[in-house]
């Protein structure tokens, strides 16, 4: 199975539900069920997707995240409030969830929600 | 997907899109305009004359460290001819503002721009360390709202300067609006949109970031490298403004210029006069009594113990720390009732 590997990034307080640590690189398929909350290991013949951000940030909070899931996601996505960078530009622009992963991507996390 | 081009320049790759406008733009544009609207703000406001000796509050975060960086490199670019001076308040937080005054050290450096920290031991004799050890954590953010406020003051006049800044940005701002109508605070929600705010002896506050969103505030210090420091208060956030936070951005994932929207309606309020009227005297009448009680002549005097303007023989700081001192802290908030959120 061919893999992809990622450089994440958190920021803004929010690196403090990642064990503080800010900076992680990993590993995921790259190819992933097109169904969401299949691991990749029963695929068996289940459909097919590229592995995408949605996938990722699902990713995240089941292998990487340490404490206080409610503050980072909600509704299946980001918590709003928490900005998410893709090669260093808005994922707004890159079609959030849906953006699909390439080999080498950097994508960064800011939480805005703390004190200023 | 091809890289999206700047909706402006028509040439750099696009890296933001803005919740104002939805516009699609690239970095320098970013910079340009993210700075520029700050100084159209401050123009229109006509926040500032030449010569004006100017403190930045500054606590380490995001706000208020974006807010030096622009108000020093606006204060160059178009020659206002301000002295900026960085302010900072020691609440003496262990683990919190200790680490967060480091970063303004750094800013202190990095600005060039002198810096004046001044804590609540050295003014009050307390800490909050102290003071969460005595009273708890259940009512210890009205200590530090009041003892802040005044704190601030206090150091305007020991760097002998016309007006603070903050970093006070559209997001507080609109949050403040849905706070106040929630609470039917019909006072506060007029003041609140007000950029720059005078009190009767106090000096000039403003907050030239009114109408930065936060997500391009903390864009612009990603962009930028900016060296900001963010962890939450050790000690209770205020859990009425964090419901407002939360409802205020689920409103900004389904229409970003909800925030904007909202400051606007807040400025839009008109209150009829015997409203108003009303109001005022629900707020005065304590102060009424008091100063009966005292014999006092105005509504406005001197705080008899530390000779802060106060409407009260006693004001609000010192009232706390009586209380503090004898041991009554909870009977002393009652009394201060204080005014959190202007």
């Amino acid at each position: 199975m061919t893999t992809i590997s990622l450089k994440i990034e958190f920021s803004g307080g929010l690196e403090l539900l990642f064990a503080n640590e800010r900076s992680h690189r990993i590993t995921l398929p790259a190819l992933v069920p097109a169904a969401q909350g299949q691991s990749p290991a029963d695929d068996g013949d289940a459909p097919k997707k590229p592995v995408d951000l949605e996938y990722l940030v699902c990713w995240l909070r089941d292998n990487l995240l340490k404490e206080r899931v409610e503050l980072f996601i909600e509704n299946g996505t980001v918590r709003p409030g928490i900005l998410v960078l893709v090669n260093d530009a808005d994922w707004e622009l890159e079609g959030e969830g849906e953006y699909q992963l390439k080999d080498g991507d950097e994508i960064v996390f800011i939480s805005t929600l703390h004190g200023g | 997907m091809p890289p999206r081009t700047c909706a402006l320049c028509d040439d750099a790759r696009a890296i933001l899109k803005r919740p104002k406008t939805g516009q699609q733009i690239c970095k320098e544009c970013f910079f340009y305009v993210f700075e520029t609207e700050v100084h159209n703000t401050i123009q229109e406001s006509q926040l500032f004359k030449r010569g004006d000796r100017v403190a930045i509050g500054a606590s380490g975060g995001k706000d208020s460290t974006v807010l030096a960086h622009v108000m020093k490199a606006l204060n160059e670019r178009y020659d206002y001819g301000l002295e900026l001076f960085l302010l900072s308040i020691d609440e003496g937080i262990t683990g919190y503002r200790d680490d967060s005054l480091e970063t303004v050290k750094r800013n202190q450096q990095q600005y060039d721009m002198p810096l004046k920290i001044l804590s609540y031991d050295e003014l009050y004799g307390w800490t909050m360390d102290a003071i969460v050890s005595q009273v708890g954590k259940k009512n210890n953010c009205t200590f530090c709202g009041v003892f802040r406020r005044q704190a601030l003051d206090r150091g305007a006049a020991i760097l002998n300067v016309d007006h603070i800044v903050t970093g006070h940005n559209a997001d507080d701002i609109a949050e403040t609006v849905l706070m106040n109508i929630m609470r039917g605070d019909i006072a506060r929600l007029g003041r609140c949109t007000s950029i720059c705010t005078q009190g009767e002896d106090t000096i000039k506050r403003s907050k030239p970031f009114k109408y930065a969103y936060e997500k391009e505030i903390v864009m612009y210090a990603y962009f930028k490298k900016l060296d900001y420091f963010s962890t939450e208060c050790i000690y209770s956030p205020d859990a009425y403004r964090g419901h407002a936070r939360v409802f205020l951005k689920d409103l900004e994932a389904a229409r970003p210029s909800a925030i904007i929207d909202i400051i606007h309606s807040g400025e839009a309020f008109e209150v009829k006069d015997d409203v108003k009227a009303t109001q005022k005297i629900q707020r005065t009448l304590p102060h009424l009594f008091a100063s009966i009680l005292s014999k006092g002549d105005s509504l406005l005097e001197i705080c008899k113990r530390c000779g802060y303007m106060s409407s009260n023989e006693l004001c609000k700081a010192c009232t706390l720390l009586e209380g503090l001192e004898r041991g009554l802290a909870n009977a002393a908030i009652v009394r201060a009732l204080s005014p959190l959120f202007v």
